[in-house]
């Protein structure tokens, strides 16, 4: 028995991602809702239980490699797991085990009925793609594995109810099959440089022809390809309608786990792989990055104050959040990257908390117009509630996990000291800002009449239960962020270090 | 730029004119199905990319020549290498993939909306927005 649990631990990497990769075709198969929803909530959780056993194991031993079908490395498929993508795999497992049970009452409100089979089978399948990025250390994976969460994301996408829903997944399509075939580019211009896909095994050749402009057209090609993936304005025009129009809980999921993927393949990529004194001192990165997520932080909250549909104006709030983390890494600092990291795991607490509230509203009331949502305080109020925290998280209130980003993100800009100052300034502001459009939102669902149908009641449990958890989340890493952020800083030194180390 | 240069890249000239070929109609076509056929050229420009990096001159296929336990003819056979090859054909399962998802909601989309003009569908939109 104990040899087999060993033999079991031993296979934890692989099983990350086989689990939920396996899961996926049998729900397809299945004919029966329920059962597929069943099936993929054990999956989901089994995942969640694997990715915390990953995150333990890291933290106690160190990085863990796996060799697929025993290949020694760099020949071999290597699966490398250390603090950084334990802590993102952690990230995304435990949406994924939200979402999953939230889905079900969700799901058969907004899906057709034949479809929900294929809409679990596509929800594990990107839930597989995303982990699978998390945790190989083969670019090429990478982005094998980017395609699949993709195509499963578009799919997802497309389920929603309204048709725009279509368009917003064929613009998505387009969009990011160009950053996908623009990060391919970029990995095989590597390849010709080096002879090698493995992550750490390029992170050894890649110093010894800096000089080469192959060297520094692939770093453009990733860069603008990942960026691509993460929205990172200007390239995030395919974002608010994919999220305004997905049905409820892919909102929910998308906004907290695609974008941080795409975050940590940057991270990965550019301090990991080409290393952090190549990018801070030979690219300058930090000089392009840092005008980039300024604006978008700032006009993209702005754009925000002044959208009607809910959902959108949190879509727009996810790239001006977007901008946070990439604010951080532009900081070039261990604690520009602990807040950046931090950011990570706080944003998809909040915004899955948001966006799944949204979905209880959806649920009961069929709108998320701001509006149509006057008056619901007293109607729903659990569901509102759930919201006024979620938003009191977007702002940075204390006592929230957003104020723990924000203090770091403030940290790191002040212990630059000179102009960065005014880059804590502009924080400051832009919390400001998302104060102006959650307050738009609890205005209208409390200070206002209610119009809508006599028989509006608060949402069932089953979509409240998982709803509040995430809320519970924020609120208790925001007051006992001693362990995240202990997690968030030992990653950022990993990163800073470089792959070797 | 000498034409010993221009001719001894040529594969990357033809990936880069096809890139750029693939790109442009993605960018100015309105047609949704032209879009697709954009996007794929734009891919298999890539795939090409990656072929004709694999070439080596003067190498044979990467199949072993002479006595596999390395006899005399082994070790002077130069094989190009299979690994890019490979790679590729991951990527272009890939791309048919893109590709019919592409299709699917073209499909959909015209199924919705009664046109495949992206001009149209977003007039079909602003007026509904007006209108609401």
């Amino acid at each position: 028995m104990g040899e087999g649990a060993g033999r079991v631990t031993a296979h934890l990497p692989i099983l990350q991602v086989v689990v939920p990769l396996l899961a996926a075709p049998i729900c397809a198969v299945l004919r029966h809702g329920r059962a597929a929803a069943w099936l993929a909530v054990l999956a989901s959780w089994s995942v969640l239980g694997i990715a915390l056993a990953l995150l333990g194991q890291v933290m106690a031993g160190g990085v863990i490699s796996y060799h697929i079908g025993d290949w020694v490395p760099p020949i071999g498929i290597e699966y490398r797991v250390d603090i950084v993508n334990a802590w993102v795999l952690v990230i995304v497992a435990s949406i994924g085990a939200v979402v999953a049970p939230y889905a079900i009452a969700s799901v058969e409100h907004e899906i057709a009925a034949r479809r929900i089979p294929l809409f679990y089978a596509a929800y594990l399948l990107s839930l597989s793609g995303l982990l699978g990025i998390a945790i190989t250390g083969d670019v090429f994976n990478v982005f094998v594995f980017l395609e699949i969460s993709s195509l499963s994301a578009y799919a997802l996408i497309s389920l929603g109810r309204p048709r725009r829903a279509l368009t917003a997944a064929y613009r998505y399509l387009i969009m990011g099959s160009v950053g996908a075939t623009f990060i391919v580019i970029g990995i095989g211009l590597l390849y010709v440089m080096t002879g090698s896909l493995n992550m750490a095994d390029l992170a050894e050749l890649l110093p010894g022809v800096w000089d080469s402009r192959t060297v520094k057209v692939a770093y453009g090609f990733l860069g603008v390809g990942i960026c691509l993936k993460l929205a990172l304005f200007p390239l995030h025009l395919w974002l608010p309608n994919a999220y305004a129009f997905a049905p409820s809980p892919v909102t929910a999921f998308m906004a907290s786990t695609a974008t941080k993927v795409a975050v940590y393949m940057l991270l990965r990529f550019f301090l990991s792989i080409f290393g952090a004194a190549f990018s801070f001192e030979v690219m300058a990165l930090d000089r392009i990055l840092l005008p980039l997520a300024l604006v978008a932080v700032f006009s993209m909250s702005l754009v925000a104050i002044f959208q009607v549909d809910v959902k959108r104006l949190l879509a727009y709030s996810s790239v001006a959040q977007i901008g946070y983390m990439i604010l951080g890494l532009s900081f070039a600092s261990v604690t520009g990257l602990t807040a950046t990291l931090l950011h990570l795991f706080n944003h998809a607490l909040m915004k899955g908390a948001l966006f799944m509230a949204l979905g209880c509203v959806v649920y009961r009331i069929g709108s998320v117009h701001i509006d149509a949502m006057a008056g619901l305080g007293k109607r729903m109020p659990w569901t509102m509630a759930a919201f006024v925290v979620g938003g009191l998280s977007l702002v940075g209130v204390p006592l929230t996990v957003g104020f723990i980003s924000k203090w770091y993100l403030i940290l790191g800009a002040l212990e630059k000291g000179g102009l960065w100052i005014a880059v804590a300034v502009l924080v400051l502001v832009t919390s400001v800002m998302a104060l102006v459009y959650v307050w738009r939102v609890v205005e209208s669902a409390y200070l206002r009449e209610f119009s809508g149908d006599e028989g509006t009641r608060e949402a069932p449990l089953s979509l409240l239960a998982p709803t509040w958890v995430l809320v519970a989340a924020n609120v208790y890493f925001g007051i006992d962020a001693v362990r995240t952020a202990g997690v968030a800083r030992q990653a950022a030194e990993v990163l800073m270090a470089g792959i070797g180390s | 730029m000498s034409l010993d240069f221009f001719v001894s890249h040529y594969n990357y000239w033809v990936v880069i004119f096809l890139m750029m070929v693939g790109f442009y109609i993605l960018i100015s076509r309105g047609n949704l199905i032209k879009k697709i056929i954009g996007l794929n050229v734009f891919q298999t420009s890539v795939f090409m990319l990656y072929i004709s990096m694999g070439k080596i001159t003067g190498g044979t296929p990467p199949i072993l020549i002479g006595d596999a336990h390395g006899g005399e003819a082994a070790g002077h056979v130069v094989y190009s290498n299979p690994l890019p090859h490979v790679l590729i054909l991951t990527a272009i399962v890939v791309g048919i993939a893109t590709t019919s998802v592409g299709l699917a909601l073209a499909v959909r989309i015209k199924e919705a909306y009664g046109t495949l003009e992206e001009d149209e569908i977003n007039r079909i939109e602003a007026q509904v927005e007006a209108s609401e």
